[in-house]
């Protein structure tokens, strides 16, 4: 990240990394998750489930900053994220 | 099968299929999974309302056994059945008098009444008025989808004006009911709404009600996609969520007069009302005390308190 002067927090802010687990077989397919991930992880399957619905996947696992919003607009609590580790920016002055 | 290897298979103790944590979400534990899958249609709004509930019962220190949850009858009415707290399904209109038996009998509970806007508007509007009047210390949380969703889609009233319904197939030409308006001219001391697109604001908003002594009113704007989204053809639930993203504006402190909602048009969110008034309770005993002076016992106070 390029900034024109160093963010006095700097040294404390970290990044944050999910990892994402989707209980494919409860998901209704509703898609909020995939519509409102900031980063833009998700997308919906082609395959369906037992239900008939297609539920979403992780396209690019790597961008996900653990915001956990997708955990609280399932109305199925069939997404939910895990901290996996939290990373340093990387500083440019 | 020689008998010592029978004898060790019946030897070993049988180990049950354990759920990995891959496997098992974090609100297992607040849920009650042999009821799971539940009801709610694909794009129903109701279950991030559920979600957000739950963030806001482990945002506030209150203990998880003194939070009882009473719904009525309908979509949320089931919301009562999936949370795994003291909960109690009640019939059409009455949780809220339900609510008010449990609180009254033990005055330690928080009594949170979780339920639709035809379950307490319409049949049990009498009850939401004059609970709001006595300010009887309970949380209200009112998911409103504009519609009798689990009868099939009838008139409410809340329904906005000329919104297609079942039983108005040219549209509804009846005067909605603004459910804010309705709580705070009542004496509820604190009344918001949030859409269940909100789900951070509506999470601190449910922890503040549910800490706010005196009665507290939170309308959750819900997307009913089988019926309300069908017969007015707004597409799915999603093109709801989306619709609330783009024409949902936040004014806090706004009149709740001013919040009405006509069909499709602009939503008014945010905090509208939060004042401090004497509960139910407390009104009973100061009263009664100045009345009766040391012959009267306060009720709903610890023996701490009352020295």
């Amino acid at each position: 990240m390029k900034y024109w002067r160093k963010p006095l927090d700097a040294d404390r802010i970290k990044i944050p990394e999910g990892e994402l687990h989707i209980l494919r077989e409860r998901c209704k397919g509703c898609a909020f998750c995939v519509e409102y991930c900031p980063k833009d992880v998700l997308e919906l399957s082609h395959e369906f489930n037992s239900k008939g619905y297609h539920p979403p996947i992780v396209k690019n696992g790597a961008i996900c900053v653990h915001c956990q919003l997708c955990e609280m607009l399932c109305p199925e609590f069939a997404i939910f994220c895990v901290l996996k580790n939290q990373k340093e920016p990387a500083h440019e002055s | 099968m020689k008998a010592a290897e029978v004898e060790e298979i019946q030897k070993k103790p049988k180990t049950r299929k354990t759920k990995s944590v891959e496997e098992e979400h974090p609100l297992e534990k607040w849920l009650r999974m042999d009821r799971m899958p539940h009801i709610w249609c694909s794009t129903c709004g109701i279950g991030t309302a559920v979600t957000c509930f739950i963030e806001a019962i482990k945002k506030t220190t209150l203990a998880r056994e003194d939070i009882c949850v009473v719904s009525g009858i309908g979509c949320s009415g089931r919301i009562a059945g999936y949370i795994k707290q003291d909960s109690f399904h009640t019939t059409h209109g009455r949780a809220i008098p339900f609510a008010v038996g449990l609180k009254l009998a033990n005055p330690k509970l928080k009594v949170v009444v979780f339920s639709g806007d035809g379950d307490l508007s319409s049949i049990g509007g009498n009850h939401l008025i004059h609970t709001a009047r006595r300010n009887l210390d309970i949380t209200v949380l009112c998911i409103n989808n504009f519609i009798y969703a689990m009868t099939g889609g009838q008139v409410a009233p809340t329904t906005p004006p000329t919104a297609i319904a079942t039983t108005t197939p040219y549209g509804n030409y009846e005067h909605p009911f603004n459910l804010p308006a309705l709580a705070a001219a009542c004496g509820a001391v604190y009344v918001a709404r949030w859409t269940a697109l909100h789900v951070r604001r509506l999470t601190n908003s449910m922890a503040e009600a549910l800490q706010k002594k005196g009665f507290s009113f939170v309308e959750i704007i819900c997307p009913c996609t089988t019926l309300y989204a069908r017969k007015n053809k707004l597409g799915s639930g999603l093109d709801l969520m989306k619709f609330y993203h783009d024409n949902s504006v936040i004014v806090n402190g706004a009149d709740p007069r001013e919040v009405d909602i006509q069909f499709q048009s602009e939503i008014k969110v945010g905090k509208f009302i939060d004042v401090d008034k004497p509960t139910y309770l407390d009104s009973y005993n100061t009263y009664m005390k100045t009345k009766l002076g040391d012959k009267f016992k306060p009720y709903g106070v610890t023996d701490e308190e009352r020295q």
